[in-house]
């Protein structure tokens, strides 16, 4: 499984901007609602998440101190 | 829904009481769940319950009229989310919404009144916790008005690494509303210690490499 940035569907107004800036594919609309795809292709540069107007669309960090 | 005995002893406000006396005072107790992005209560509303932070993650954060947030504390479990406004009166001051599903046990504001009447000891956890708190406040202060926000942010990477209990993550959002700044500056300055190498970015994961050279450029930024 593929980590992958999350969708709050309950803040998306599906206006698409997400997916008109995601170079990877990995947002996708399907049936009407945006919908994120796995794909390691996707290298979190957390652009869909800056252009999300509703804030529904989130790439978050884990944050770890290596050993 | 009823409240978990074995849970009740890691309420903060508990911790002076004997288990004879946890368990006597249970019923007062409410659970109360919410799923991710839920609000367990908002900034200017009347606030009639104490929540203490169960399970999983509450950002809790004030909002300007122009509808910036700034992020007071991102609150992990045990902690006690909204004491000022039981203990001080008048509104709700922040806003506490929930970063993961969550769990809250509640405590109606006059039946706490009569657990600390029953109960007097438990005025010491509570005088302990909210000067930690004021210490919090004040630290938060000195950050926004002293450091700069390349230290801002290298702190509130410090202060945020994942541990075994709560995974809690970060959005680049999230840290700017910690910093009080904004998000292209936080990527800014992921970047800017990415390149001094004390933290690799590898996809969602951001790698703290070098901790004292990090604690070191924290130091400096003042």
């Amino acid at each position: 499984m593929v980590e992958m940035p999350v969708i709050d569907q309950s803040k998306c107004n599906q206006c698409g901007l997400c997916i008109t800036v995601c170079k990877c594919g990995a947002i996708v609309l399907q049936h009407d609602v945006v919908t994120i795809v796995e794909t390691e292709d996707c290298h979190w540069c957390t652009t869909c998440e800056a252009v999300c107007p509703t804030g529904a669309l989130t790439c978050g960090f884990e944050i770890v101190i290596e050993d | 829904m009823a409240v978990d005995s074995a849970l009740l002893k890691d309420v903060p406000y508990l911790s002076e009481l004997t288990a004879q006396a946890q368990e006597a005072v249970k019923p007062l107790f409410f659970e109360r769940s919410l799923r991710r992005s839920e609000l367990a209560f908002m900034e200017g509303e009347p606030a009639d319950a104490l929540y203490v932070l169960m399970n999983g993650v509450v950002k809790v954060f004030k909002t300007s009229s122009n509808g910036k947030e700034q992020i007071i504390s991102i609150s992990t479990p045990h902690e006690v989310l909204n004491d000022t406004s039981i203990f001080g009166g008048g509104p709700n001051p922040v806003s506490a919404q929930a970063m993961s599903p969550v769990v809250l046990y509640g405590i109606k504001k006059d039946k706490l009144e009569e657990l600390l009447r029953q109960h007097p000891q438990m005025s010491l956890s509570i005088i302990k916790l909210l000067s930690e708190r004021s210490l919090k406040l004040l630290s938060l202060i000195e950050d926004l008005s002293f450091k700069h926000v390349i230290g801002r942010v290298g702190k509130i990477l410090l202060e945020h690494t994942a541990d075994g209990g709560a995974k809690q993550r970060l959005t680049q959002q999230e840290m700017a509303a910690i910093a009080g700044t904004a998000r292209e500056v936080v990527a800014r300055s992921l970047k800017t210690l990415e390149e001094r190498g004390v933290v690799k970015i590898d996809r969602h994961r951001i790698l703290i490499t070098d901790k004292s050279a990090l604690e070191e450029i924290i130091m400096e930024s003042t």
